[in-house]
Formats: structure tokens, C-alpha cells, sequence
């Protein structure tokens, strides 16, 4: 069996195009993907927003400086984008939306500040108005939490003011002393929030929160790399281990495998050599994809090695026998090709290769399991993100060797055409 | 029971509605070459796969030094040479003969020994560690076959083993043959090629429908086919007289049936199995009906001639 080994070994270190294809091309099309997704501090995107004051009040300026300030918005008050050219209009503020240079424009309109904003009664009252492009569903409702957000926060002593004049309308003047302690209150609020910064922290006003990292304490955004190396990793294995099995159809139209199983290793040997081999070489492409994301995308490999040894090797002993399966069922490379591409691709897109599972909804979730990419994938975030034991991954690591001796069974079955007739 | 190290005994096979082998029959026997002839469909690849283990026969039995043998039986007495190459092009020489001979059983021990034989005896060795992609036609046949015998196999089939090669590979081909035969080695092989057959074979066995039709040496295949037999042009000085040209009595008994003059009474064109015995009857009876005799030229059948006589086409058909 070693010398099946050997003549696996030889062709490939031969092969330059194989070379690239089994080894530089996963390590690209991750790079690719670590670079778009994995390097992002927040899960969303700033919101570009296009920003007019046309009442320019105390009030509406101040709102307008919040909004700038807010983290989630990129806010635009000129018709360039790079801060130069005229001031925006209702017009020129409408034309960023319909030329799709930004998603929603905010007008706030003339009138703003001379009336109530929160416990307002009057259907004439101006209303901040949100022209927008109703296509992207996401932005308008993001921008209008945020500007409810900022209203509050950024002028809390306006809110409270509305709030005392409501309780003055409906229970009656408030006595000089209690007016003062509320005007010093007021003043007190408005310093506290001088600093539109402290407006997107709800610094002084609105219920205090924080987000606390209960996953990765200090360690940033490896597990997204981790998806993406292991989802990567787990597709281009399924892609080389059944363009590697298709060498089996080569070798029988050349005749080499007539010698192969003529001799006394016999079908079953030559199979197994052939799936020894592919398993050697997914292991090593999975290493070097993990080996390139730790040392150029900060994934911690180091403290993961042995769950990730165990489920790089289950995962390369499944994808290879699942290659020699789609080799020996079909009769030709082309058909093999075509197969693949079909087949691997279906089970990338369902088991989670190229979009996160826990993104799914529950019944994709659970079709995603009928692939062994969504074990797989399972079984590397469990290492890399959950951090879980050992212990934890004997169901994907169960289901993975199961499958690779299914699929090596069914090899062998398709495999008896090749041998006596 | 015969000692012959192969032994072919009532081959069937049926693929579907084929019949690939209808009851062949023969033995290989030791030391020689034996080549097996037959036109496309005859049942040649099949009897050669079914002795390599490849396929089942449906009846019938194969002896390998007196034993039966299975499909699944290891083999490791028999070196098969496919016709195609079957060959890795992207290892070198070396490292084919390596990785067969490992296969095939080789020690670790033995396997540099025997690949630096195969290698001199295939000719290769100033060669070997070049990848086989660079190599000529000949250069890839003689490695295919080297594959074969590098785990010194007693009984060597081969498959067309000198297809699209050049006149000066093919004859290195067989030198390399020769050379085992020499050794002790058993060759059964098929071909196109009568004209090789014929020069190189000791024995030759014809195949056609999936059975034996003839076998023996080339001689015995001639000689033991009546309508292949050797024929004599006789001319004559003068064309033989209107009245003489009927078959006479003195003729009769000296000219076979099948003797015939041609139209200008000037040539006879008679089948001469034996020139010393069966010639001077057939010019004593011309003498004495009044011809003189300018000429006499012999045609040899060939194998050629055999072939089509008992498989009615030729062997490219």
C-alpha cells in the first residue's frame, strides 16, 4: 500500500497545477473571504445616511451634531460624499437616495424645534421625515431606532422639559422652588451630555447597558476566520479529494489500474491506498489553510490543536472516501466533473460552507445535517468558537467516520465493474 | 496430465448474445513462444484476461503448473503486459519499476536489484530517472513490458506487445524476448502482425469466433492445410499442341485434379506439396506428351495464406 502511496505522492509533487489547485486556491478564495467578513469590529455595516436641517434651530442642530456623532451612521450633510460640495437640500437629499449613493436621507424640517417632540398631540406638528429606498429593507427601520436613540440621548434635558410641561398642562403650575431645582436639574442633564459622543453610550440618560464578550474574552473576531477557514476548508477538501478520485477513471483508461488490481493488494487494497492517500492530502490542505489563517488572520491554531487535528482528520477521511465514491460511480472524468461540481456545491451551500449555519432558519438547519459538511463545520466551531472539551465532539466525529466507511463500502461496491467480469 | 506450465482446457465465455470463447483449447509450453492469431472479436483479449484473473470463464479451466486456477487466485508466476501503456508518465522509469515490482511482491531487499536488471534489460538505464512523458513510443513500450517481468514471473502474457512501434524497437522488442525465453520463460503472445508470427513464434495458435481453429509450428499449420499447399508454374518453350492439351492418360495419373493450363496452352500451374517427390512424375508426364519444358517456378504459401484458408478473411479484417 505504501507504494500506492508513493505513486500518489510523485504525481502530485510533479503536478504544479495540482499543486496550486489543492493548496494555493483554497488558501486565496479564504483570504478572500477573511478579508470581506473576518476583520470587521461590528456585525453590521455603518448605515450611510444623507442629513438636511431645514428648520436649523438650537434643537435641530443639536440633533443633527447627535447624529453625526451616532456610531451606526455615516452621515452626509453635502452632496459629496467626501464632505465637499453644497450643503444638502430636500432635493439634492432626495437625488443621494434615488442615484442609490446613500439608502435613506433624514429631513429635518422647519418647524422642528418650536414644537413637542415626544408626548406631542398635534397631527400638524412637523415630522422628521426619512426619504428612503424602500428596496433595502434593513436601512430605514436601522435609521429610525437610531434616531429615536439619539433623540433621547442626545437631548435629554429637551425630553424632560417636554415632560414637565406636560405634567404643568395636566397638574398645574409647578411652585418657584420646585421650577428651580428643575431648571438646575436641567442644566446639570444638558452639561452631561455636551459631548455628542456621550449620546451613542446613553452616557447620562436612558437605561445603562453593555455588551460583554462571554465567548472570545480578548481574542477579537477569530471564530468568524474560523467559519470561513473551516467552511472553506471543508469545500475545497470535498472539490480535490473528487478531482483526486477521478485519477482512479484515468488510471482505467490507461490500464494502470488493470496492473494495480491484478496485483496482490487486489481492488479493496488499491482502494484503500487510494483513500489513505487523499486523506493524507486534505489533512495537509486543511492545515495550511488553518496554518495561513493563524499566522495572517490572528486564529488562535495553538490552543486548538488537538480538536482541531481530530476533526481535520475525520473530515478528511469523510471528503476522501466520498471522492472515491463519485469516482467509482462514474464512467467517465467528464461525468465525474459534472457530478462533483453539482453535488459539492448543493452540500456547501446546505451544510453551511458559504453562509453561516446559525444563520439558517431551523428546518435548514436541520436539512443542512443530512451533509457532512454541516458536521464538519459543527464540529470546528465547537473547537474554535465554543471552546467546548474533547469530549463534546463524538457525535460529529461518530457521524464523520461512519460516513467515510459508508461511503468506502459503496466504493468498493461500484468498484467490482473494474474487476472480474 | 500435461506439464506444460499453461494449460487452456474448454474456455467459455458469454458476454450477453456474445459468445467471446466457444471451448478453446491449447497449452503453453515451457521455454516457448507461443503466439496466439485471430482477427478482431476472435476471443484473444478475453483468454488472455481470463488468465490474468480479469475475467470469469463460464466454463472450462486454466492450469498453471498443474493447478487450477481461480479468478481470484493470486498469480504471481504470471506478468501481464497490457496493450495499452500502462505506464505512470509523470515517474521516471525507476520509479515504475519500483512501485510494479513492490506490488507485485518485490522485498524491499531484492526490488533495487531487480529494477537495475529491468532496467538493462529493457534498455533504459541511461534513461531511468527521466519521467516517462519524455519518452519515445519504443522507449514506453519496452518500459511496459519491463513492469511486467520485474517480479521474475515464469509464464509472460502479452498484448499486442509491438503496436505503433517502430521496425528497430520492434526487433530490440523481441531481442528482449528472446532473452527470456533463454532464461526459461514461458511467452504466450497475440498479434497483427503475421509476417512476426511467423519469423518469431515456435508455435502458433489461430483463434476465430472463440475457438481454436489450428495451432502448431508454422510448417505444420502450412503443410496441414490441403488448400495451402506449394504450387509450380511450369512454361513451356512452346504452347502444347491443341489434341495434347487434353488430360491424357499418362497426365491423368501425374497431374493433380486441380491442375489447370492457361488459355494460351503455354503454362501449367500445378499444387506441389512436395518438390523432390511429386515434381519429376508431373515433367515426366509433360515429356512424354511432347512439351518442352523452359521454366518451372515455385509459389510458397504463407501463413498468411492459412489464415485466410481457415478463417475465410483476412487477419485485419
Amino acid at each position: 500500500m505504501w507504494s500506492l502511496f508513493r505513486i500518489g505522492w510523485i504525481n502530485l509533487k510533479r503536478d504544479r497545477v495540482v499543486q496550486a489547485l489543492t493548496f494555493l486556491l483554497p488558501v486565496m478564495f479564504f483570504s478572500i473571504f477573511a478579508l470581506m467578513f473576518g476583520n470587521q469590529r461590528s456585525v453590521t455595516s455603518r448605515v450611510r445616511v444623507g442629513l438636511v436641517d431645514e428648520d436649523q434651530s438650537d434643537y435641530s442642530r443639536r440633533l443633527a451634531s447627535a447624529l453625526s456623532a451616532e456610531g451606526g451612521l455615516h452621515v452626509q450633510t453635502t452632496t459629496k460624499t467626501d464632505g465637499t460640495g453644497d450643503t444638502l437640500t430636500r432635493q439634492s437629499g432626495e437625488a443621494l437616495v434615488r442615484q442609490g449613493t446613500v439608502p435613506v436621507t433624514i429631513v429635518l424640517p422647519k418647524g422642528l424645534g418650536d414644537h413637542s417632540h415626544v408626548f406631542s398631540t398635534d397631527a400638524a406638528a412637523p415630522k422628521v421625515q426619512l426619504l428612503a429606498d424602500v428596496s433595502d429593507p434593513v436601512a430605514p427601520q436601522m435609521v429610525m431606532g437610531l434616531l429615536e436613540k439619539v433623540s433621547f440621548t442626545a437631548m435629554p434635558e429637551a425630553l424632560a422639559a417636554e415632560g414637565i410641561g406636560m405634567f404643568e398642562r395636566y397638574g398645574g403650575p409647578l411652585t418657584p422652588a420646585q421650577q428651580h431645582s428643575v431648571d438646575t436639574w436641567l442644566s446639570q442633564t444638558q452639561s452631561g451630555v455636551s459631548s455628542p459622543a456621550n449620546s451613542s453610550r446613553g452616557a447620562a440618560v436612558g437605561l445603562a447597558t453593555e455588551v460583554v464578550n462571554v465567548m472570545q474574552p480578548g481574542k477579537g473576531d477569530g471564530a468568524t476566520v474560523a467559519f470561513y477557514a473551516a467552511g472553506i476548508g471543508v469545500m475545497f477538501l470535498l472539490f480535490s479529494c473528487s478531482g483526486a478520485g477521478g485519477a482512479l477513471l484515468e488510471e482505467e483508461e490507461a490500464g494502470t489500474l488493470g496492473r494495480l488490481i491484478s496485483s496482490p493488494l487486489g481492488m479493496t487494497g488499491v482502494l484503500a491506498g487510494k483513500w489513505l492517500f487523499l486523506t493524507g492530502v486534505g489533512v495537509a490542505q486543511t492545515v495550511i489553510m488553518f496554518t495561513w489563517a493563524s499566522l495572517m488572520f490572528h486564529l488562535t491554531l495553538a490552543g486548538h490543536l488537538q480538536g482541531f487535528a481530530i476533526m481535520t482528520v475525520a473530515t478528511a477521511a469523510a471528503a476522501s472516501a466520498f471522492g472515491i465514491l463519485l469516482a467509482t460511480m462514474s464512467r467517465s472524468r467528464q461525468q465525474l466533473s459534472g457530478i462533483s461540481t453539482i453535488v459539492i456545491l448543493a452540500m456547501s451551500a446546505v451544510g453551511g460552507s458559504m453562509f453561516p449555519r446559525f444563520l439558517m432558519s431551523d428546518t435548514m438547519q436541520k436539512i443542512g445535517l443530512v451533509t457532512f459538511n454541516a458536521w464538519a463545520l459543527d464540529g470546528f466551531q465547537k473547537v474554535f468558537w465554543r471552546q467546548e472539551p474533547l469530549s463534546h465532539l463524538w457525535p460529529q466525529v461518530l457521524v464523520l467516520s461512519t460516513l467515510a466507511a459508508v461511503f468506502f463500502a459503496a466504493a468498493r461496491m461500484f468498484a467490482r465493474r473494474w474487476e472480474s467480469q | 496430465m500435461s506439464d506444460a506450465p499453461l494449460v487452456i482446457d474448454g474456455a467459455v465465455k458469454r458476454f450477453g448474445n456474445v459468445q467471446a470463447l466457444a471451448g478453446a483449447s491449447f497449452e503453453l509450453r515451457r521455454g516457448e513462444l507461443l503466439g496466439l492469431l485471430g482477427p478482431n472479436g476472435a476471443g484473444k483479449t478475453t483468454l488472455i484476461k481470463a488468465i490474468a484473473g480479469r475475467s470469469r470463464l463460464d466454463a472450462g479451466r486454466i492450469q498453471l503448473f498443474g493447478r487450477p486456477l481461480a479468478p481470484q487466485d493470486p498469480r504471481p508466476q504470471i506478468g501481464v503486459v497490457p496493450q495499452e501503456l500502462a505506464i505512470y508518465p509523470k515517474l521516471t522509469a525507476s520509479e515504475n519499476l519500483e512501485v510494479f515490482g513492490r506490488l507485485n511482491g518485490v522485498s524491499r531487499a531484492a526490488i533495487k536489484d531487480r529494477v537495475r536488471w529491468a532496467l538493462q534489460w529493457s534498455d533504459l538505464t541511461e534513461r531511468a530517472g527521466e519521467p516517462v512523458r519524455g519518452y519515445s513510443g519504443g522507449m514506453r513500450r519496452r518500459l511496459n513490458i519491463a513492469c511486467s517481468l520485474v517480479h521474475e514471473p515464469t509464464v509472460v502474457l502479452l498484448d499486442e506487445p509491438t503496436v505503433g512501434v517502430d521496425p528497430q524497437s520492434r526487433e530490440r522488442i523481441y531481442e528482449m524476448l528472446r532473452s527470456l525465453q533463454e532464461g526459461g520463460v514461458s511467452i504466450l503472445l497475440t498479434t497483427h502482425h503475421l509476417e512476426e508470427a511467423e519469423q518469431r513464434c515456435d508455435r502458433i495458435v489461430i483463434i476465430d469466433h472463440g475457438a481454436i481453429v489450428a495451432s502448431g509450428t508454422v510448417r505444420e499449420l502450412i503443410d496441414g492445410d490441403p488448400h495451402a499447399a506449394r504450387a509450380a508454374t511450369i512454361t513451356f518453350v512452346h504452347p502444347l499442341p491443341v489434341e495434347r492439351t487434353a488430360i491424357t492418360s499418362s497426365l491423368t495419373g501425374a497431374l493433380p485434379a486441380t491442375a489447370t493450363f492457361d488459355e494460351d496452352r503455354k503454362t501449367l500451374r500445378t499444387p506441389i506439396a512436395d518438390i523432390a517427390v511429386d515434381l519429376p512424375p508431373v515433367l515426366e508426364a509433360l515429356a512424354r506428351a511432347g512439351a518442352t519444358i523452359a521454366d518451372v517456378r515455385f509459389e510458397t504459401r504463407s501463413l498468411q495464406d492459412v489464415f485466410i484458408s481457415l478463417t475465410g478473411r483476412e487477419l485485419r479484417e
